[in-house]
């Protein structure tokens, strides 16, 4: 877990980096409490493979958006039309599937152009409108979720056995999509880490006036970090149809992958206010999540108090990160 | 209908701004247009019952932009109209004698969490987006567990009365919706807190610079807390009169946050702070209560009443935005 | 790029074909309306006075095989408990709980709306549940039908409400269903005004597929009895918008009769009538007390058809049934669906249950009634 640490770029070495371990501290505590609730209500026979792999299967679909809303974010902007998208990318991949496994490949090629366009066009009114990022994406979400309803109002289209296998399928008795969800992980925190693009992106975040001072392209910096966003939404899309074997135009907005996801992000630990942060930590922030969901599963928690300390939770483990911050926020 | 906006409009005027805020050609053009396809809307029944329907987002948006012009966001403002209806509900459980203490309570509830989302975003340091988004999800539970998920008493009559009573044999306009005085009233008393007196310019200034603003000796935290606080006491009028109009249900609050900052942000309010204004505002409520109306009587679906929201939406800041550049501000 | 975007336009122009065909064969489907139609009229078998013992269609499915000595684990996966309908419905299922000491551990996961965590769950029960045997809620009906098919693998299923399409689970347990709900209201439409009135159709969201048959099926007879539909409009289940609604329609003609496809605003609605100063029309509610209370009070002509909550009483019924090795109605067990009139609606209301209560509960008899329920003792 002590990669979260090298996503910090330029903190100083010779402090106890309290941010660089809160995410791990979180998801001990988080394992801490599933692995108590297990054995104080007398149900070890949760804590197996079959179970590990079933809580971190739990939530795919919500990290693979929330890895590219940490992209956004890191950049001081967010996406609010993850959710409509990721319906919207169900629908179209299922209907253009439509049971056909020939039809797969087309259908992911259409969607990700899909994604690309809505990113392109998120990024663009906020860098060339100069639009507030929450106004542009919510706006995109209700024309996209509009679009959507006109066109169908139930269950759409078929997905093949064939592309059922990136829900349901296993290697080496691993579920693909658990292997897909770490891959497309480490692909993105290398992205972060290694490359110009990554550093560029902290910079922006961090202080646009500073970063375009520098020479870097502020604006196609946060038009990139977008399509980035809204292709993993699309990618989320694919998942989400493979495993429900159609698309619907109400999934993403009953996922509440919007919201949630963002929240997934700062629980891990990346700040709204841009530059600091990584994927890591959102990765922490999902399996926090999946735990949570688990815990009060096991525990037989009431669904409305399981809201009362979600809300709660999502707060607490925000302010854990940003207690000691000097800054006035807002 | 004219009048309101007529007041609304003068101060505007009085600071000496350039220009009149382009809400309020956008509204006149939205009801010349629901005029011409329904005559009736001139009758006092259809523009009151009009009025009437957009007060509770009107009241709720004027105590948003409190929050906006202060910096921050209140998204926890819908599951606060949801408790309100659920609470009165299970608190006055149809004894018209409990209106007074039910209501009392419920300013209470309405206080105390605009204080709790304050002192979270003030101290805690959790931005408002996530502190109200917290707060929403917190309540909306909080509402149902009071409850067991569904409301378990009525509404009485003398509770509803703010939302749904017509006075009626008033000259000229025949009859008067109780909830458009409650609207035009606290419309008054929150333009005038905001545009009138030193904690309105002091929110202003939160807004638009804290640190100058903390510098200059105002007591940031007090002020944001305030703003949290109004905005929270609004939406418990808005639940108000929302259960008076409506009577007991679940899901009376879904999606009146968004609807809210929309208002606002039709009303020229700029995000992230310093700039915005209550009439505006209100204009911004009756303009998209008068979008609703007219794609209803224009017979179009949901759908496109999505689509259409949408890109008022982005057009709306997008021309903000370019006009502020233009004048260079 | 130019492929993408003729992808992107044929995927368009599929949508639109595949949404029109798609509807017209799930929704209005001429024999399953017959079907309900004569269901509605059946004699049910089973217990006397106890519907939500009771079935329709004869066929009964063998579960020898499950035998299971011993308290067992019964575990329930719920779409959700996310509207009063359910809140009622669940109760039932608790308190049904409660009569069976040979259920020893009763283990209830919530999907909050969701498909996806609703999967999740059935997996997690899976994994680790011990359960003996499963009772899916689905939140929808394609979406849940892998994971049914993995649970039926390893356990006996019982799908209830809305249905999956497999047919694995041991039944599949459900009132007569939405067509005979559309038939019960428009019928009654069309025998109390007279050919030419004008009807208001209102409905809560587009796409549910119970909604869209109750719809399909109420278009149908109100067309053929020559009444005039003067608007089908969507309320999202708001009762302010409901209000507003039926205010806008008043301002531009008069109504004679309203047909809602489903009663939680049901009273929104009358009240529109109500403070408009207008004759309240003939009404077509739900079994809600707050429906109930009001139609006594005006004393409307009205009716409410059902869609009763009694039937989440009957799968834990199943669930014992299929513990002890004894058949059970399947792999359809189809549940009578009574609907509330004048001669019976003095039976039904009673002031002292909560505004939102399904009364079609079957649950007046049961030990913690009616305090369970959030009514007043």
């Amino acid at each position: 877990m002590s990669e979260i640490a090298a996503e910090r770029p330029k903190s100083p070495a010779f402090r106890f980096r309290f941010d660089r371990w809160a995410p791990a501290l979180l998801l001990l505590a988080a394992v801490g409490i599933y692995l108590a609730a297990c054995i104080v209500t007398g149900q070890t026979q949760y804590l197996n493979w079959d179970n590990l792999l079933a809580v971190l299967g739990r939530s795919i679909a919500l990290g693979v958006t929330a890895i590219g809303q940490t992209f956004v974010i890191l950049v001081a902007s967010i996406d609010l039309s993850v959710a409509s998208l990721i319906s919207a990318t169900t629908v179209l991949a299922s209907v253009i599937m439509n049971g056909d496994p020939a039809m797969i490949l087309p259908a992911i090629a259409a969607s990700l152009a899909l994604g690309a366009f809505v990113g392109a066009i998120n990024g663009l009114i906020i860098t060339r409108l100069d639009v507030n990022p929450l106004i542009a994406t919510l706006g995109v979400s209700l024309v996209i979720q509009g679009c959507l309803s006109a066109f169908v109002s139930n269950f759409a289209g078929a997905v093949p056995v064939e592309f059922q296998f990136f829900a349901y399928g296993n290697v080496a008795g691993i579920p693909f999509a658990i292997l897909f969800f770490f891959g497309l992980a480490m692909v993105a925190s290398v992205v972060l880490r290694l490359t110009r693009f990554g550093s560029n992106v902290y910079a922006v975040g961090g202080n646009a006036d500073a970063a375009r001072f520098a020479g870097i392209p502020t604006g196609r910096i946060v038009v990139i970090a977008h399509i980035i966003c809204s292709l993993c939404a699309t990618v989320a899309g694919l998942y989400l149809a493979s495993r429900l074997r159609s698309g619907a135009p109400w999934i993403g907005a009953n996922g509440v992958y919007d919201l949630e996801s963002i929240a997934v992000v700062v629980i891990g630990g990346t700040i709204l206010a841009g530059g600091r942060g990584g994927i890591w930590g959102t990765v922490v922030g999902v399996m926090i999540f999946s735990l949570i969901d688990s815990i009060f599963n096991v525990l037989g928690v009431d669904a409305f108090v399981k809201q009362v300390l979600r809300g709660i939770i999502i707060v607490a483990a925000v302010a854990f990160y940003a207690v000691r911050s000097k800054r006035i926020v807002a | 209908m004219t009048d309101h906006v007529l007041s609304a409009a003068k101060p505007e005027k009085a600071r000496g701004l350039p220009q009149i805020n382009p809400v309020y050609f956008l509204l006149a053009a939205l009801i010349v247009a629901i005029i011409l396809n329904n005559p009736a809307f001139v009758e006092p029944t259809g523009y009151m019952n009009f009025l009437k329907r957009a007060a509770p987002l009107a009241i709720l948006a004027a105590g948003q932009v409190y929050v906006i012009v202060s910096g921050g966001f209140d998204l926890s403002v819908g599951s606060l109209i949801t408790l309100v209806v659920v609470g009165s509900s299970m608190l006055s459980n149809n004894d018209p004698n409990a209106t007074g203490w039910v209501i009392a309570a419920m300013l209470g509830i309405g206080l105390a969490v605009g204080v709790v989302n304050g002192l979270v975003v003030c101290f805690l340091k959790v931005p408002s987006l996530i502190a109200t988004l917290g707060m929403m999800i917190t309540l909306n539970g909080f509402a149902f567990m009071w409850s067991g998920g569904a409301p378990r008493g009525y509404l009485p009559d003398s509770f509803r009365y703010f939302g749904r009573f017509n006075i009626m044999d008033i000259p000229v306009i025949r009859m008067l919706p109780v909830a458009v005085i409650v609207m035009a009233v606290l419309g008054f008393a929150l333009y005038w807190l905001m545009h009138r007196t030193n904690l309105g310019r002091m929110i202003h200034a939160i807004g638009d610079n804290p640190r100058a603003a903390q510098l200059a000796g105002v007591p940031v935290n007090r002020v944001r807390i305030t703003a949290f606080v109004v905005s929270s006491l609004s939406a418990v009028v808005a639940g108000i009169l929302l259960g008076g109009f409506a009577g007991v249900s679940t899901d009376v609050g879904t999606g009146y946050e968004l609807q809210a900052i929309t208002a606002a942000v039709l009303g020229g309010a700029q995000l992230l702070g310093g700039r915005g204004s209550v009439p505006a505002t209100i204009a911004g409520a009756l303009t998209l209560t008068a979008i609703f109306t007219l794609l209803n009587f224009l017979g179009l679906p949901q759908p496109v009443r999505q689509v259409v929201q949408g890109l008022i939406l982005i057009a709306a800041v997008a021309l903000a935005m370019y006009r502020r550049k233009r004048t260079g501000q | 790029m130019k492929q993408f975007l003729s992808y992107a336009v044929t995927a368009g122009m599929l949508l639109a074909t595949a949404n029109t065909s798609h509807a017209a064969d799930n929704f209005n489907d001429p024999e399953e309306f017959a079907r309900q139609r004569e269901q509605l009229a059946m004699t049910p078998k089973g217990p006397e006075g106890q519907p939500w013992a009771q079935y329709l269609v004869g066929k009964m499915a063998d579960t020898a095989k499950y035998k299971k000595e011993g308290p067992a684990t019964v575990c329930f996966s719920n779409a959700g408990v996310n509207n009063p309908w359910r809140v009622v419905g669940y109760t039932n299922m608790k308190e049904e709980v409660a009569l069976h000491p040979e259920i020893g551990n009763f283990v209830h996961v919530d999907a909050e709306g969701s498909d996806d965590k609703q999967i999740a769950d059935i997996n997690d029960l899976l994994a680790g549940g011990n359960c003996d045997v499963l009772i899916v809620s689905p939140n929808t009906t394609a979406a849940l039908t892998p994971a049914v098919e993995a649970a039926c693998q390893k356990l006996p299923v019982i799908v209830f409400d809305r249905g999956v399409q497999t047919d694995c689970p041991v039944t599949f347990i459900h009132p007569v269903g939405g067509y005979g709900f559309g038939i019960q209201g428009a019928q009654f439409i069309a025998d109390n005004v007279k050919s030419g009135g004008n009807v208001l159709m209102l409905r809560i969201l587009p796409g549910v597929d119970v909604l869209e048959t109750r719809y399909s099926a109420g278009r149908r007879i109100l067309d053929e009895a020559g009444l005039k539909v003067v608007g089908a409009e969507f309320t999202d289940g708001d009762n302010a918008k409901t209000k507003s609604i039926v205010e806008d329609y008043l301002q531009r003609g008069s109504i004679d009769a309203v047909w809602m496809d489903a009663g939680a605003t049901a009273v929104a609605a009358v009240e529109a009538f109500e403070d408009g100063g207008y004759e309240i029309p003939v009404f077509v509610g739900e079994d809600q007390q707050d429906f109930l209370q009001k139609w006594r009070a005006l004393n409307m002509t009205a009716i409410a058809p059902t869609y009763p909550t009694y039937q989440w009483r009957t799968p834990i019924l199943a669930a014992v049934s299929i513990l002890k090795g004894e058949a059970v109605p399947g792999p359809e067990w189809v549940l009578p669906q009574p609907a509330i009139t004048k001669e019976n609606l003095d039976s039904f209301v009673n002031e002292k249950m909560p505004p939102l209560h399904y009364t079609m509960c079957g649950c007046e008899e049961m030990p913690n009634y009616p305090k369970a329920w959030g009514g007043n003792e």
